[in-house]
């Protein structure tokens, strides 16, 4: 598939830039963050999008979606990157769609994807239980109990958790022969008994939660699909998940490069723009030439997951650890050449800063990645 | 126009059929070598039968220039076929049967700017191997600021009359004809007194003189003209503008060096393939685990680097270039190389700096990376490139 845009996905753009810079500008992240939102998003805003179809845009058209290409998730990302949008969208209608749509049985995807595409049902998944991104490091425990099973276990960096209907949480089955299978996803109402979820505040404003299981007893149906195929599903929506983090970041890179440029040609010191001086210059021109490569390396693993390429997995590595890359160079360029103002919160970089920091961290950063990149490659 | 894949069909059995099995393997495992390349010209000793043959089968189909006119000698093929064609050669590895500035710089420019008898004169040539051209711009007072050169040509009536010295004039020293900006009004601003020559290096008055590099080999000359005589029919374009002509064709040597010494040419032997050899796995993993991450980090590069490459022809297939990609491509794909040299230099340690001798294969690790650093200043520096890329598209003033 070539690498530009087809006619449904510039439609998709326009609409998308035109929807957000309306709508949800960085302004409107610093009213959630300043009046202290308890959710951290506009549910009015929500159903908008969820009217547009974004809710459902993965989601398969027999379960009420538009069953849209990656790119189209990629194009709202890129979007979400550069307006700062808050909203349910990633952890969602992509993280989501993508685990339930992958691995959930048809009754179970009967039940929930209609909801989930009409923006009704709120995600989370509860991955996580280190510091640094580790998705074989689980040590939730699933214990046989009953007809169904015993939760036990902590989870952070939960996106969306405080919100959420659904929480996704990933468990390892206490009868599991090795640390390396048993893995499953289980799908836990907010109103669970013993289900105990925190908000945390964090740097870049959005939300996250830890959730703690004490002894949660669920019924064998709450388990996603059948025994033994959620490592698989659980991989993928990790890998199309990063791609779309990557999309998320090439937005932030490519919006705070821009507002740069534009103050490079404004702001006066020694009787001249600043944007003269060819030390500032080739900075820019090297950022540049940075954030076309990470264009190049988002499509191209945009448009394997719709080609179900089998090197999807390091192209989302290549195209997580380019756009990380790329995007913490942006941000910290973009202070260092707006000067003084740029630590300022008067300005919106900081914000950009802030929401590039959690996106590099979300899913694997660039150490995780570049080591990936290396196993699958066999050395 | 033929349908691609029926096109696709006849391309590869043509191809099973004539191309010689001996230029289907890689050149070489780690460096590309440029003495595998085929450069034709008056005086080409070909390396082998097969070579010879390969020129001479994929000439007569006009295949070494794909995409040029059939009356020029080209193969006429559309965008579509020539890509199937490059994919075709590609997926048996068969190796380029003619590289030439003649082919990858002068002749777009002629297609562009040459007279219909210039075109028909000096064109089908070119496509048969049988012209080697060389470039004439730098000088030595006169290189990234090019349009500062100052070799004359006078008017004298039937002829211009050519002084000067030209310095990095790659192979003149082996090429049979030179295309060459010399100054034509010495009165003007610098780039509209500039004209575009063409031009034999049998001409009495020319001479070269090779320059050892660091590497050791001697790609490029110093090139003197002392009173030479070159007919009139032989400018290129108007008089005095001939710069417009040296930017166009400057972007084409852009993209040929992109091509020539960009990351992941065919029959290149990986980063990795090299280091699994050299150093070895210990429980899967590269046993040097600060080397491992290196490699993955260039590899990762250049993929995105690769995937730029065909979103840049995609792009331009939809008429949505952006027409400064050359700068782009050649700032990027040099320096990925410049780096990509370092790595191999680090995989082989001090066996990598092996000069001489079948051991170190001639040398070839370490003369690759001293080349590579050329890379980044030929066809216009990395700082140029840059500068092009801040004014023309980010539109910083100065």
């Amino acid at each position: 598939m070539a690498l530009v845009w087809d006619d449904d996905e510039r439609m998709l753009d326009e609409a998308a830039r035109a929807f957000l810079d309306a709508n949800s500008p960085p302004a409107e992240l610093r009213r959630l963050r300043d009046s202290r939102d308890p959710e951290g998003f506009s549910r009015a805003l929500w159903h908008e999008m969820a009217a547009l179809g974004w809710a459902g845009l993965l989601v398969p058209e027999p379960y009420g979606g538009l069953g849209f290409a990656h790119t189209g998730a990629g194009i709202l990302c890129e979007h979400g990157g550069r307006t700062l949008a808050a909203s349910p969208l990633f952890a969602t209608a992509i993280v989501g769609a993508t685990l339930i749509g992958h691995l959930a049985t048809d009754a179970q995807k009967q039940r929930l994807l209609p909801a989930l595409a009409r923006g009704e049902l709120l995600c989370a998944l509860a991955l996580e239980e280190r510091a640094r991104h580790d998705p074989a490091a689980i040590a939730m425990s699933a214990t046989p109990a009953g007809d169904g099973f015993r939760l036990d276990g902590e989870k952070h960096f939960v996106l969306d958790g405080h919100v959420a209907d659904l929480l996704l949480v990933v468990a390892r089955r206490a009868d599991a022969a090795s640390d390396e299978d048993g893995i499953e996803v289980f799908a836990l109402p907010r109103a669970t008994v013993g289900l105990g979820v925190e908000r945390t505040v964090m740097a870049d404003s959005r939300n996250a939660a830890t959730l703690r299981c004490d002894g949660v007893h669920v019924a064998a149906e709450a388990r996603l699909g059948l025994p033994g195929q959620a490592e698989a599903a659980l991989a993928h929506t990790l890998d199309v998940a990063r791609i779309c983090v990557a999309a998320e970041l090439l937005g932030v890179a490519a919006e705070v490069f821009a507002r740069t440029v534009d103050y490079l040609k404004q702001r006066r010191q020694f009787g001249r723009v600043i944007g003269e001086f060819q030390a500032l210059q080739h900075r820019a021109a090297r950022l540049f030439c940075d954030i076309e490569l990470t264009r190049s390396a988002v499509l191209r693993a945009l448009r394997a997951i719709d080609a179900a390429d089998p090197r999807l997995g390091a192209l989302a590595s290549v195209a997580k650890l380019q756009a990380a890359e790329t995007a913490t160079l942006a941000v910290n360029e973009a202070v260092q050449m707006h000067g003084g103002i740029g630590i300022t919160d008067d300005i919106d970089i900081g914000l950009f800063m802030k929401r590039g920091a959690t996106l590099r961290q979300l899913f694997g950063d660039s150490y995780f990645h570049a080591d990936r990149y290396a196993t699958l490659a066999g050395y | 126009m033929s349908d691609p894949e029926t096109f696709r069909v006849e391309v590869r059995a043509w191809l099973e059929r004539n191309c010689p099995a001996s230029l289907r393997a890689p050149a070489n495992a780690a460096v590309s070598s440029e003495d595998t390349i085929c450069w034709g010209g008056r005086g080409w000793v070909f390396a082998s039968e097969d070579q010879r043959l390969w020129l001479e089968r994929m000439a007569a189909r006009g295949w070494t220039a794909p995409e040029w006119p059939r009356d020029y000698g080209g193969g006429g093929l559309d965008r579509a076929e020539a890509r199937v064609l490059r994919e075709e050669l590609a997926r048996i590895r068969a190796r380029s049967p003619l590289a030439s500035f003649g082919l990858s710089m002068l002749g777009p420019a002629l297609l562009r700017y040459g007279s219909e008898e210039q075109k028909r004169r000096f064109l089908p040539p070119i496509v048969r191997g049988e012209i080697r051209w060389c470039q004439g711009y730098s000088e030595p007072g006169a290189g990234s600021d090019l349009a500062g050169l100052q070799t004359r040509a006078e008017d004298r009536g039937d002829h211009f009359l050519v002084n000067g010295q030209k310095i990095w004039t790659s192979y003149a020293d082996q090429a049979d004809w030179i295309f060459c900006l010399v100054r034509t009004d010495a009165t003007a601003a610098k780039q509209e007194g500039i004209s575009f020559l063409l031009f034999d290096m049998e001409s009495p008055g020319v001479s070269t003189r090779p320059i050892t590099l660091i590497s050791g080999s001697s790609p490029f000359c110093e090139t003197f003209f002392h009173e030479v005589r070159v007919p009139k029919d032989q400018l290129v374009g108007e008089l005095n503008r001939g710069w417009e002509i040296a930017k166009y064709l400057l972007t084409h040597e852009r993209e040929m060096i992109s091509a020539l010494f960009g990351v992941g040419s065919a029959g290149q032997a990986t980063l990795a393939e090299v280091a699994r050899d050299r150093i070895g796995l210990r429980a899967g993993r590269l046993a040097d685990p600060g080397l491992r991450h290196d490699i993955a980090r260039q590899a990762i590069d250049a993929e995105a680097f690769a995937a730029t490459l065909e979103r840049v022809v995609d792009e331009a297939k939809s008429g949505l270039g952006t027409g400064a990609a050359s700068s782009l491509l050649k700032y990027y794909g040099t320096e990925l190389n410049k780096r990509r040299h370092e790595l191999l230099m680090a995989i082989g340690g001090a066996e990598a700096l092996g000069w001489e001798g079948e051991r170190f294969d001639g040398g070839a690790l370490a003369r690759g990376w001293l080349r590579s650093k050329g890379n980044s200043i030929e066809g216009g520096t990395s700082e140029i490139q840059l500068n092009i890329i801040a004014k023309r598209i980010l539109g910083l003033p100065g």
